[in-house]
């Protein structure tokens, strides 16, 4: 295990990190909260001081593969919250170590669950902060790294740490180069959240109101400033944040094709339209059930869509409380949780493309029922699909099934009932926030036992990598020397 | 750059190991997916999963927006086809590998009508090296620039040599030669060396100079230098086809081939040339055809483990000069504390042909590569600039340049005579000089070479 390496990686993260954390203090000065800013700063510093100390080990020439891939990535997101944390617990706006944690991790993992019940009263610095971590966890921390600097010179393995953390059951590049190909998400990442800054803004939006929603809606996060969510702003507003909420659960791919100019073959992308058709089918049905709780047909649809737009891309912002719900409705919105966004996006869940794959495999399977000799293949966007990627998909459904099924069991000794325990694991797991009951979109994830709130930690980071980069943490074959363990044979008993 | 390679075999591999560390974009076709999947662990570059001869695959690489499209796949054929749908897409630039020797008459046509701009053929250019090699056989290795007028020769120094102990100041004194050192070898350590720099024994040298000079050099040193008369080779590949057409008239050659319809071939289009149906990994074969007599023996096997085995036999029966053929240049360390010297590689042969081209390319400024070898088991890097028309550096005594650390300029060329520069001596533009300098960096054109 290529542990130099491995630190130099994470030594850059935190070093990034800590850049990031210093405009909360500029923020928090404007608004006059002097009494966080020396907090911020300390935590600016701590995370620096141990960014550079793991930067000292030249990592040298020593090549590295999937493994060390995968551990850099968990570790890099543990630490990075870790740190994130700092801020909340040394300025002693989250008194305890554990909900600062909970709520960094679910801001990096764009989850947008929060421990907090009366958002409002945090500093203003610290909501910065807080809404951050979603911009930057939303495209990925190590694709930030990778578009600011390119790990090896002429070395394929930074691919390793892309693959490791880019969601979608097969992560390819868009151009030859690692380094640009991270520039490039970057570039259209930055220009769709300007875009949407410009928009909230002629729409009327507070400046501070205005970027804080724009980190939640790229980084499909879903955190507010609100008690209320988003519930409290215009038409307008909700209808942009609506919109682009959508658009960031897109394929970023499906961009780069738009911006290169291959309109016929980014419009080809089977993804997409069954994304497009599951949210206005969930819509559909949504509006015609809710039809009695709003005075107009007009504002049923517009607040149908926004939900269901919010939920699918894993978003998690509000304008309505889908706790009061009707039980279809409320179905409905289980339903896409499950399924998530799109791959190559910034929303979280299943996957369309992994869900899409799925049903052309069940179709298959019922064609074989019938003709058992024939042989058919499945494919997508024109291309076959190898059986190696459908059986990562199955194994990525069973290891995630196990681990819901563990975490809800965890989280039931809370005794909020099955409604609430099922949600709010599936809420983390698929990193959306919001769940049903207690911590629903009026509510908040205080009340769960310490427990479960680190076992809801952990289903956040696992839901946002995708579970292979912590199961490598944990997996002893990851850390021996590559399979050359003496063990010695037990003697067979006579 | 953004270059296409098509076909990963042996010689794509490297050429995507060496022209990644060159920093251009890589797009690699082939057809077969593990591969492919190697490619894209090992190296930044992008796959594409294809027939590469098909618009289809061609198009998804995006050969039309490329700057240069290398067709390296196993068939000459579908390489020419490569480069035709190459062309046709758009791409400036096409280079084809060509090795069949039925193809070799048509090339120049070739060449024009599909507007290839370069084709390798690295079966032919490894059999040119060990000519060469077999023609000043006293010299390990041999590459040459200017045309052939100058060379870098690679010489080891025996205990008894009159060099060792002494500094490379004194060579000329000594020798009273215009020869120049531009690199040691010594164990593992490679060394460009000042004037200071002292010799021992058993050092690899690396010599340059004009190429009648360095064969005064060598018979100064009393290296034995005997004139090889009889070749035998075993392995009738196509690198033994060439050899042995081009030592028509200069010395017996002997090929050894395994396969009985081989033999036939060789024998019906080399009459000049003695075939034998035998396995030349029998020791006892070898012997009976006269291992023993000949004065070289060259080992072209398909798998370079044999070949290194034959070689280190055949250096243990005394032969003269035994010259090996090795793909895989991360056995060369390792033969080479064998005792297997003169060590001959195609493909690296053939990616340096193709890396010189693509610096050319890539530089837009005049002061170009010429030529470009490696040396020293690829540990450092001989290149021919040409010196461009003016420069801030012209008609400067060399002395007075303010050149980069660990760069030597080892030879000038200037309108036909050799010169080996001392502190006084200066570029004139029209020249041609030949600089050396370690592998890590790579250079492509004479500007680079000086401090800013």
């Amino acid at each position: 295990m290529n542990y130099k390496m491995i630190a130099n990686v994470i030594g850059r993260i935190l070093c990034i990190e800590a850049v990031f954390i210093l405009p909360a203090c500029l923020i928090s000065l404007y608004y006059g909260e002097m009494a966080v800013i020396l907090p911020i700063v300390i935590s600016a510093l701590l995370t620096a001081a141990v960014g550079m100390l793991l930067l000292q080990p030249k990592p040298g020439q020593t090549p590295y593969y999937a493994r060390e891939g995968f551990v850099a990535v968990a570790l890099s997101w543990l630490m990075i919250s870790v740190f994130g944390a700092l801020p909340f617990y040394i300025s002693g706006a989250i008194p305890s170590f554990l909900d600062s944690f909970f709520e960094t991790v679910s801001g990096f993992t764009t989850t947008g669950a929060s421990i907090l019940s009366d958002v409002e009263s945090l500093p203003k610095g610290l909501l910065y902060w807080r809404s951050f971590t979603h911009w930057l966890g939303g495209m990925g921390v190590l694709v930030f790294v990778l578009a600011v600097h390119p790990m090896s010179k002429g070395g394929g393995q930074s691919v390793y740490l892309l693959r490791a953390e880019s969601p979608g059951p097969e992560v390819s590049k868009l151009v030859p180069k690692t380094h640009s190909s991270a520039k490039i998400l970057y570039g259209m990442y930055i220009g769709l959240s300007v875009l949407q800054f410009v928009l909230l803004a002629l729409g009327g939006m507070p400046w501070f109101d205005n970027i804080t929603t724009v980190f939640g809606t790229a980084g499909t996060g879903g955190f507010a400033i609100r008690g209320d969510s988003m519930g409290g702003y215009s038409t307008y507003i909700q209808v942009v944040v609506t919109v682009f909420m959508t658009l960031f659960g897109v394929n970023f791919s499906v961009y780069y094709l738009l911006v290169m100019g291959k309109i016929k073959q980014a419009l080809r992308n089977e993804e997409l339209w069954l994304y497009l058709f599951i949210q206005a089918a969930a819509t559909a049905v949504i509006s015609f059930n809710i039809r009695s709780l709003f005075p107009t047909m007009g504002q049923t649809v517009q607040q149908a869509a926004f939900q269901v737009s919010s939920i699918m891309t894993t978003t998690g912002f509000a304008t309505a409380n889908f706790d009061l719900w009707p039980e279809l409705s409320k179905w409905v919105i289980l339903l896409l949780m499950f399924i998530g966004a799109s791959a190559g996006s910034t929303g979280g869940g299943m996957k369309v493309s992994r869900v899409l794959l799925m049903a052309k495999a069940a179709k298959r399977e019922r064609k074989r029922a019938v003709n058992p000799r024939e042989v058919t293949v499945i494919r997508m966007d024109g291309r076959m699909v190898g059986d190696d990627t459908m059986q990562g998909i199955w194994m990525y459904l069973t290891y995630y099934l196990i681990i819901m099924l563990a975490s809800m069991l965890v989280v039931s000794t809370n005794s909020y009932g099955v409604e609430v325990s099922l949600s709010a694991v599936v809420s983390c797991l698929n990193n959306i926030g919001p769940g049903f009951g207690i911590c629903g979109p009026a509510g908040s994830f205080a009340e769960f036992n310490p427990l479960s709130k680190v076992v809801l930690c952990v289903d956040m980071l696992l839901g946002r990598l995708e579970i292979m980069p912590f199961l490598m943490l944990i997996a002893p074959a990851a850390w021996n020397k590559r399979g050359l363990n003496w063990r010695p044979f037990r003697t067979a008993r006579r | 750059m953004r270059i296409v390679i098509i076909g990963d075999g042996k010689v794509g591999v490297t050429l995507t190991e060496r022209l990644s560390k060159e920093g251009h974009d890589l797009v690699v076709i082939d057809q077969n997916k593990r591969v492919l999947q190697e490619a894209a662990n090992q190296y930044d570059v992008l796959t594409v999963h294809g027939n590469g001869a098909t618009m289809t695959a061609q198009r998804e690489a995006d050969v039309g927006r490329s700057d240069l499209m290398i067709a390296a796949t196993s068939a000459d054929e579908v390489n020419l086809l490569c480069c035709l749908l190459a062309r046709k897409l758009g791409v400036p630039r096409t280079i084809a590998r060509v090795r069949s020797p039925e193809y070799t008459e048509q090339l120049p046509f070739l060449k024009e009508d599909l507007g290839l701009s370069m084709t390798i053929n690295p079966e032919y250019t490894a059999a040119m090296e060990i000519l060469n090699l077999l023609r000043f056989p006293a010299a390990l290795k041999r590459d040459r620039f200017s045309r052939g007028r100058a060379e870098i020769i690679e010489l080891k120094l025996s205990p008894d040599s009159f060099l060792c102990g002494r500094k490379l100041y004194e060579l000329m004194q000594l020798t009273k030669i215009q020869v120049l050192i531009c690199a040691v070898e010594r164990g593992e350590t490679v060394m460009i060396p000042s004037g200071d720099f002292q010799l021992s024994a058993n050092d690899n040298i690396y010599v340059t100079g004009a190429s009648r000079n360095l064969a005064a050099l060598v018979q100064k040193m009393s290296i034995a230098e005997r004139k090889i008369r009889s070749v035998i080779l075993i392995g009738g590949s196509r690198i033994a086809f060439y050899l042995a057409m081009a030592l028509k008239g200069e010395c017996a050659v002997k090929i050894l081939e395994i396969d009985e319809e081989r033999c036939k071939e060789l024998a019906a289009s080399l009459p000049h040339a003695r075939v034998v149906h035998a396995d030349g990994t029998q020791p006892e074969t070898l012997i009976s055809e006269g291992l023993a007599e000949a004065d070289a023996v060259v080992t072209l096997t398909d798998i370079d483990e044999v070949n290194i085995v034959l070689s280190m036999y055949a250096t243990r029966f005394g032969v003269y000069k035994v010259i090996t053929k090795i793909n895989r240049i991360e056995y060369n360390d390792l033969a080479l504390k064998m005792g297997v010297n003169s060590i001959v590689s195609p493909k690296s042969i053939s990616c340096n042909e193709i890396v010189r081209y693509v610096r050319a390319m890539n530089n837009t400024s005049e002061g170009g590569v010429l030529t470009l070898h490696r040396i020293v088991n690829e540990k450092v890097e001989a290149l021919e600039f040409s010196v461009p028309a003016n420069a801030p550096y012209l008609e400067v005594p060399l002395k007075d340049l303010r050149i980069k650390q660990g760069i030597l300029i080892a030879c000038i060329h200037r309108k036909g005579k050799i010169i080996i520069p001392g502190g006084s001596d200066f570029l004139r533009s029209g020249d041609s000089v030949i600089v050396v300098a370690k592998s890590d960096e790579l250079y492509s054109s004479l500007n680079e070479i000086f401090k800013q």
